[in-house]
């Protein structure tokens, strides 16, 4: 299948920096790719060819992750980054086909409270839409309420007669939400799939402005793969890599009301900079210095354990990766209408290019615990 | 269902010539149908705010109608044209309105609180996106990410109250600059239709309102026929109730949709309580919480079906109503009968429904309506 180039054409680049209204096109094409888990073949297809203009020696690794080489100015037997965003989406999987009806699963952890009245595109023989289904008390168990929906209680409804729903849909089909991109007062977006598409989106705002911007080591971008089920395209593209140190670019939790204010990150604040045991204290530190250098904005996040992204993988990769993690803050996660502020994608690119600017020959030989 | 009797063919000549919008091309039907059903399910008319809709409805029917007008309760009543003499008076009657949400104020965080208007099936508001208002701006119902949902609150509903509409916007200032309390709100749910099946927000009632423009764009001959395209029948019927008092009409026939609550039953047993299957033919409505059928209309209905071998099929009887819960209460009493397409999903972001039970929807009527032309409501 040929590339395309719909978006990042030139003339929407002022100043070797995206504008906002390409960077907004960019997000919400890679928001219309479906690629849930493991399935995410036309997304990569989207991230590649907005990648290539920047980074065009790329590869696919074994489990689908897409790599982009940025090459660095520095001596020949140069030190690499690998910058890791994961492409993958949640949504639903086929268990069952029965009439016109399908028995599904996750894709991912969702809260089965938000899915009745979900639109969705099941990918079969041919994509089918279909409605997610509470059925009424009547059809339930006797001892269930249909107050609280749970995932084995509710149906996908094709519409469509037995035989053509047989004769489309399989046990193991995904389906993904069918929601197109919002564009929300104030800069925002909402859609599926921002987790993590946004941080594919500041990867490749950090490509864009690093194309223009002399760095000494080469440059890894990564839209990695299954990072919802397993994290199994992290751990093997940073194996395979096998970077000097490495980032984990994802979403993190964004302010609402209700939500407790030591979890979650005002959206429009700027990225976030990850502490804790799942980040290198020393590559805590660079990151710091190149927003404090630059001027931007950013909120610290304390992550006590798992760090929920990618960096929880690349870390204990073979013998072991320094690594980071950017958050990029998003309300509404894992819905179909997850919102993050277009600022923070491109803050999080931005400070991204500063730290790659920043790194010298010397960086890892004083790269150490405390 | 063979036909037991020939009839004669529709006056061809004259269905062409009303059919026809003034000055325009032509479409193909099929293509004409699905387009405006297309145009009615995607535009905002959540009850008490209808405008949308009448102007669809209006320049659907633009040269068709003899006489139209709107009332009190914004209902559009609309004289159809009839070729030959008439000596009865029926009343067509489908909502225009839907459920939906209206905007009651935003927080100092920007975020819009809302009421909900009619029987919207609250669990599918988290995580939805909306329409708002006559601009369309675009707000979605964010919820709390499932990572930090704690199990016993997982036990329990997300109720309207506890969400917000999210436009953007970040203080109250910013919110009222865009929208304003009493905007209306529906679901973001562009309109699909493959292989025959009807993807859509508010099926209920756009599948009547597209059925009765159809109808009033071909009116039988020899009677007096009412398209009423009423409005708050998801509050009550009300628009209904006043329509029937001003026409005075001598029986009425309600277009509507219905629930088909046909999936399998949770352990495989014989779902007995379905109310209507999707793919089934329109439901003929013998009894709901709010009418019972006038049973010669029932029956009137049902032997058009038969003749003309047109699929059809009961409503379970049980709750629910129609418009024809205002309508036979009306004056001196109407005669009154309810048909709906069935659908999966009512008041919910996304419906199901076929074509070709709305197409025979269209069809029973059309035939139903000979039968009163000729024989009023004499059966046989």
């Amino acid at each position: 299948m040929g590339f395309r180039l719909p978006t990042l054409l030139p003339s929407a680049i002022i100043n070797g920096i995206m504008n906002d209204k390409a960077l907004s096109e960019h997000v919400k094409d890679l928001l219309r790719a479906p690629g849930l888990s493991a399935f995410e073949a036309s997304v990569r297809e989207v991230v590649a060819a907005a990648w290539r203009p920047y980074a065009p020696q790329q590869t696919v690794s074994r489990l689908g992750s897409l790599h982009a080489l940025q090459s660095g100015t520095g001596r020949s037997n140069r030190p690499k980054i690998l910058l890791a965003a994961h492409m993958d989406m949640v949504g639903l999987m086929v268990t069952q086909v029965e009439g016109g009806f399908c028995r599904i699963t996750e894709i991912g952890g969702l809260d089965a409270r938000i899915l009745p009245g979900q639109a969705v595109v099941i990918h079969g023989r041919e994509d089918v839409p279909a409605a997610v289904v509470l059925p009424p008390a009547a059809l339930l168990p006797p001892d269930r309420k249909n107050e609280i929906p749970r995932l084995r209680d509710l149906w996908l409804d094709t519409g469509l007669p037995e035989t053509e729903a047989a004769r489309l849909i399989r046990t193991g089909d995904t389906a993904s939400f069918s929601q197109a991109p919002l564009d929300l007062a104030g800069g925002r977006i909402a859609g599926r799939s921002l987790d993590d598409r946004a941080g594919v989106a500041a990867l490749t705002v950090c490509l864009e402005e690093l194309a223009a911007r002399p760095h000494r080591w080469d440059v890894i971008a990564a839209a990695t793969v299954q990072e919802e089920e397993t994290l199994g395209g992290a751990a093997t593209s940073s194996f395979a890599l096998h970077p000097d140190l490495a980032i984990a670019v994802d979403v993190t939790f964004g302010a609402a009301p209700g939500l407790p204010e030591h979890k979650t990150f005002p959206l429009g604040g700027g990225p976030t900079i990850g502490l804790g045991p799942n980040v290198h204290p020393g590559v805590h530190r660079w990151m710091i210095r190149a927003a404090a250098k630059a001027g931007i904005k950013y909120a610290l996040e304390v992550m006590p354990a798992h760090s929920g992204t990618d960096a929880f993988a690349m870390q204990v990769t073979a013998e072991g990766i320094p690594t980071g993690v950017i958050g990029i803050p998003l309300r509404s996660m894992h819905t179909a209408v997850e919102i993050v502020a277009l600022s923070d994608i491109k803050a999080a690119g931005h400070l991204l290019a500063e730290g790659i600017g920043a790194l010298d020959d010397g960086f890892l030989s004083k790269l150490r615990w405390e | 269902m063979a036909a037991t009797r020939k009839r004669k063919p529709a006056p061809k000549k004259i269905a062409k010539r009303t059919l026809k919008p003034k000055g325009r091309a032509q479409p193909r039907p099929h293509d004409g149908s699905i387009a405006r059903i297309k145009r009615l399910s995607e535009a905002i008319g959540v009850s008490g705010d209808e405008s949308a809709i009448r102007e669809i409805i209006l320049e659907n029917l633009k040269g068709a109608a003899a006489e139209s007008r709107v009332d009190a309760l914004g209902n559009l009543l609309v004289k159809c044209r009839t070729r030959g003499k008439t000596s009865l008076r029926v009343m067509l009657a489908a909502h225009m309105d839907e459920v939906g949400l209206i905007l009651m104020l935003p927080g100092s965080d920007g975020l819009w609180k809302f009421g909900t208007v009619g029987g919207i099936n609250e669990q599918t508001l988290p995580g939805k996106a909306l329409w708002i208002g006559r601009d369309r701006v675009p707000g979605v119902l964010a919820v709390k990410p499932v990572h930090l949902v704690e199990k016993d609150e997982a036990e329990h509903p997300i109720k309207p109250d506890a969400l917000a509409i999210d436009i953007g916007a970040t203080d109250k200032d910013s919110a009222m600059a865009l929208l304003k309390p009493g905007d209306r709100a529906a679901f973001a749910t562009p309109f699909r239709f493959e292989r025959g099946v009807l993807y859509g927000k508010a099926l209920d009632n756009r599948l009547g309102v597209a059925a009765l423009i159809e109808l009033a764009l071909t009116p039988p001959p020899g009677i007096e026929l009412w398209a009423a395209f009423t409005t708050q029948e998801e509050i009550g019927a009300r628009g209904a109730q006043v329509a029937a008092y001003a026409l005075d009409p001598d029986l009425a026939i309600v277009l509507d949709a219905t629930p088909a609550a046909d999936m399998p039953m949770w352990d495989g047993s014989e779902n007995t309580a379905f109310n209507t299957k999707l793919g089934g033919g329109p439901a003929i409505y013998i009894a709901d919480r709010a009418t019972v059928s006038d049973p010669r209309l029932v029956r009137i209905l049902d032997a058009a079906a038969e003749t003309k071998g047109i699929p059809h099929q009961f409503r379970q009887p049980g709750s629910g109503g129609t418009d024809a819960g205002a309508i036979h209460r009306t004056r001196k009493g109407i005669p009154s009968v309810s048909i709906s397409v069935p659908i999966r999903s009512p008041h919910a972001p996304i419906s199901t429904a076929r074509l070709e039970d709305w197409r025979a929807l269209v069809a029973l009527v059309r035939a139903a309506l000979d039968h009163l032309a000729k024989q009023g409501l004499r059966e046989g």
